[in-house]
């Protein structure tokens, strides 16, 4: 791994990929596939079924995107990329967009050629510790050793945290994140820190879920969402675009299944019908290479976002994150997703 | 008749004359080298611009945003808040040096053992390092690294006591959270003049080595080398502990918060490694050891018996300066594989300069070229030194032809 690393690396800084930038419509309508980076083993955000198939959040946009560019249930590959490898291979160009549960933050917008999109989950860092510990806040969590996965923004919200609090801790670090709840498991470590949704993926595959508790507080923001390259302002727009259909097709009542209903109705809501593509021409608007249909492409082939939310990290799902009082609802229901009118 | 075959000099082009010729060559094997790093360079700096790229050393001086959990005797100390990213960046080669000195002697010696024992005429014996080498020749690093670190080491740590009920024994505590023993600290002057002692200490026993060889030459009898130089070690701690009393304290561990903290510490993390690397390139070192002694014509070794030596003696006096000439050459790769190796750290969440330079530094800061560049150095550096002194006693081992 550590070899793709640095062939990525020496590849984005020598440009033998060749990446034209400002094409990255033509390359994936010409190649008749989006190459999308995910972490492939995250369930509810991107993982394969029993059939192969990814699926998840994570992996819901990746077949959006491709069918806005490409028509309804458009191919997609997926490329697993760990944490540390993520960001060489978007902008080395092995994938065309990075949808790998990635938190936005300054420095990685700002110095590493990237472009976040918007939020698909909102989370936030915490801990979790076994019952046994005695340890019912994490202020008590002073002198611990504390298990995370490299290669991500916890270690430095956890530092952040412990030295805001005075309180002093021991960091190990692991690369993939079995190897974290195996170090976690077998006592290398008092606590492990992750997103909160994470650590409720690893407790209930812990061998007693029960024994273990996430401690209450939450101490980072960690917006994630779909990156792409900087440099393509049109597939940028495209990308982002994608995910605010999503989210404005949920406002609006449009669902994978009544889709096409809409589309039929010439008497619909002008709104809607901006989204379906029977009037405005939005899609023209934001690249001519784009068909007028293809935010209800999108739709036809993922559903809204509210679909993909509750059919991969819902209540009824193993994670079973409810979404209703969770910065993850829609900002019409007290949530913090707030997507900009479709006009 | 006969023509010259040297033909004047003066009537061949300058051209075509060895030295010119050569010098052109030179030249323009220099300039194709200048001109493929230009291009290079060139490359980096414009792509770098056209992704938006920002690269500058700068983040170097940026206080680090996470933390490093402490060592065995560490020599650069890591303070959160307070380490900048080249603090990161000693502390990983510190650690990654610290692996590979441990454990080059430990599987050396393992190494040479297990191969000595593979011709043991005790049939019991060789079969048990037959097993033990082919097991872990034949099976891939990592998993063995995981097989110690999550499989073979956890109940033995669990079996201690919990924190709470920690096992207290003159200063060292015992527990399943780890083993902390009281560390010695000197101050700067101590420090040095304890550096001082020992370089002092290892010119006498060289100085008393070379006595011995000489007396014995000279006399057929030697000095008992061993129990003289351990004398003269101990002797000049003793003065110098005596003489710098005022200036040694001693760090106890303590309780602070779930665990306990100061003193030193073996980790969890470095014994698995270390253990995992010992055995890995000790099975490899056996086979070198092997194939070496059986380079050696069985004649010498009957010779020897003949002189009236014991086994030991035949094998330390007649075989193995022999078989060093075989076996050293090809032990040097297996070093520098271990130190290779020893990148496969963050598998046991060891912080060595793979784990914490080029996996969370480079995350956190984003600085692939610089980071990428830095860690290669270190390698290489490590890797040529470590060549080059094995290198220096591979040349003092070899046979002398005067």
């Amino acid at each position: 791994m550590n070899n793709k690393i640095l062939i990525a690396a020496v590849a984005a800084s020598m440009a033998l990929a060749g990446v034209a930038s400002a094409q990255s419509i033509d390359t994936i309508q010409g190649r008749g596939e989006l190459i999308c980076g995910v972490s492939g083993g995250l369930a509810g955000f991107s993982a394969p079924d029993d059939s192969g198939r990814m699926q998840g959040v994570d992996a819901d946009y990746c077949y959006g995107l491709a069918a806005a560019l490409l028509g309804p249930n458009a191919r997609v590959r997926f490329v697993n990329l760990t944490a540390k490898e993520r960001f060489e291979a978007l902008a080395s160009g092995e994938v065309d967009v990075l949808s790998r549960n990635t938190t936005h933050t300054l420095t990685r917008d700002a110095s590493l050629g990237l472009n976040f999109t918007y939020y698909n989950f909102i989370d936030g860092q915490a801990f979790l510790v076994y019952k046994k510990l005695g340890v019912k806040s994490a202020l008590e969590l002073d002198g611990a050793r504390i298990c995370v996965q490299s290669g991500t923004t916890t270690e430095a919200n956890m530092a952040d945290y412990f030295r805001t609090n005075n309180m002093s801790y021991e960091q190990i670090a692991y690369d993939t994140s079995p190897d974290t709840t195996q170090g976690f498991e077998n006592n290398y470590c008092d606590a492990l820190s992750s997103d909160t949704s994470q650590l409720a993926s690893i407790r209930s595959e812990l061998a007693n879920p029960s024994d273990a508790v996430i401690l209450p507080e939450v101490i980072s923001k960690e917006p994630l969402g779909p990156v792409v390259r900087q440099g393509d302002d049109e597939y940028f727009n495209l990308a982002k675009w994608v995910l605010f259909a999503m989210l404005n097709a949920e406002e609006l009542g449009i669902t994978k299944g009544n889709v096409d209903q809409h589309r039929a109705d010439s008497g619909a809501d002008p709104a809607i019908k901006r989204l379906v593509g029977t009037e405005g021409g939005m899609c023209k608007l934001i690249s001519d290479k784009l068909d007028d249909a293809c935010l209800y492409n999108v739709i036809k082939t993922v559903g809204n976002y509210g679909e993909s939310y509750e059919k991969h990290v819902g209540a009824n799902t193993p994670l079973g994150i409810a979404r209703e009082g969770t910065p993850n609802a829609l900002w019409s229901k007290g949530g913090l997703l707030y997507a900009p009118p479709l006009r | 008749m006969a023509e010259s075959k040297h033909p004047d000099a003066a009537a061949i082009p300058w051209w075509r004359r060895p030295k010119p010729r050569s010098y052109m060559f030179q030249a323009a094997v220099v300039a194709a080298t200048f001109y493929a790093l230009y291009v290079l360079t060139s490359n980096i700096i414009a792509n770098l611009r056209e992704r938006s790229i920002k690269t500058s050393f700068d983040f170097l001086n940026e206080t680090a945003t996470f933390a490093i959990p402490l060592n065995f005797f560490p020599f650069w100390d890591f303070t959160l808040g307070e380490s900048v990213y080249w603090d990161v960046f000693i502390i990983g080669i510190q650690n990654t040096m610290l692996v590979m000195l441990l454990g080059i002697p430990s599987a050396t010696i393992l190494g040479l053992v297990l191969g000595v024992t593979r011709l043991s005429p005790n049939f019991l014996l060789r079969n048990i390092a037959l097993g033990f080498v082919e097991i872990f020749r034949n099976t891939p690093l990592l998993l063995q690294l995981l097989f110690w670190h999550f499989a073979f080491f956890p109940p033995i740590y669990n079996s201690l006591p919990a924190v709470r009920e920690s096992i207290l024994m003159g200063g060292a505590v015992f527990n399943s959270a780890g083993i902390y023993l009281p560390s010695p600290v000197l101050t700067s002057a101590a420090g040095w003049a304890l550096a001082a002692t020992l370089l002092l200490a290892a010119t006498g026993i060289w100085w008393l080595r070379r006595y011995s060889h000489l007396r014995r030459m000279a006399t057929g009898h030697g000095l008992p080398v061993f129990s003289y130089g351990l004398g003269i070690l101990v002797a000049a701690l003793a003065v110098f502990a005596w003489i710098f009393s005022d200036q040694i304290t001693v760090d106890l561990p303590a309780k602070r918060g779930l665990n306990y903290s100061g003193g030193m510490r073996p980790t969890k993390e470095i014994i698995s490694l270390w253990f995992g690397l010992t055995i890995y390139t000790a099975v490899y070192i056996s086979e070198n050891v092997r194939g070496g002694i059986l380079s050696v014509s069985p004649g010498q070794s009957e010779a020897g018996m003949a002189l009236g030596l014991g086994r030991i003696m035949r094998m330390k006096l007649v075989v193995l300066p022999q078989a060093l000439r075989v076996i050293i050459p090809p032990t040097i790769s297996q070093y520098l594989n271990l130190t290779k190796n020893s990148s496969l750290a963050v598998a046991v969440g060891y912080p060595d300069i793979t784990n914490i330079w080029l996996g969370i530094a480079l995350n956190q800061t984003g600085q692939a070229l610089i980071i990428v560049f830095m860690t290669i150095v270190v390698y290489e550096t490590i890797n040529a030194l470590t060549s080059l002194a094995t290198n220096l006693y591979n040349r003092s081992v070899q046979i002398k032809e005067r």
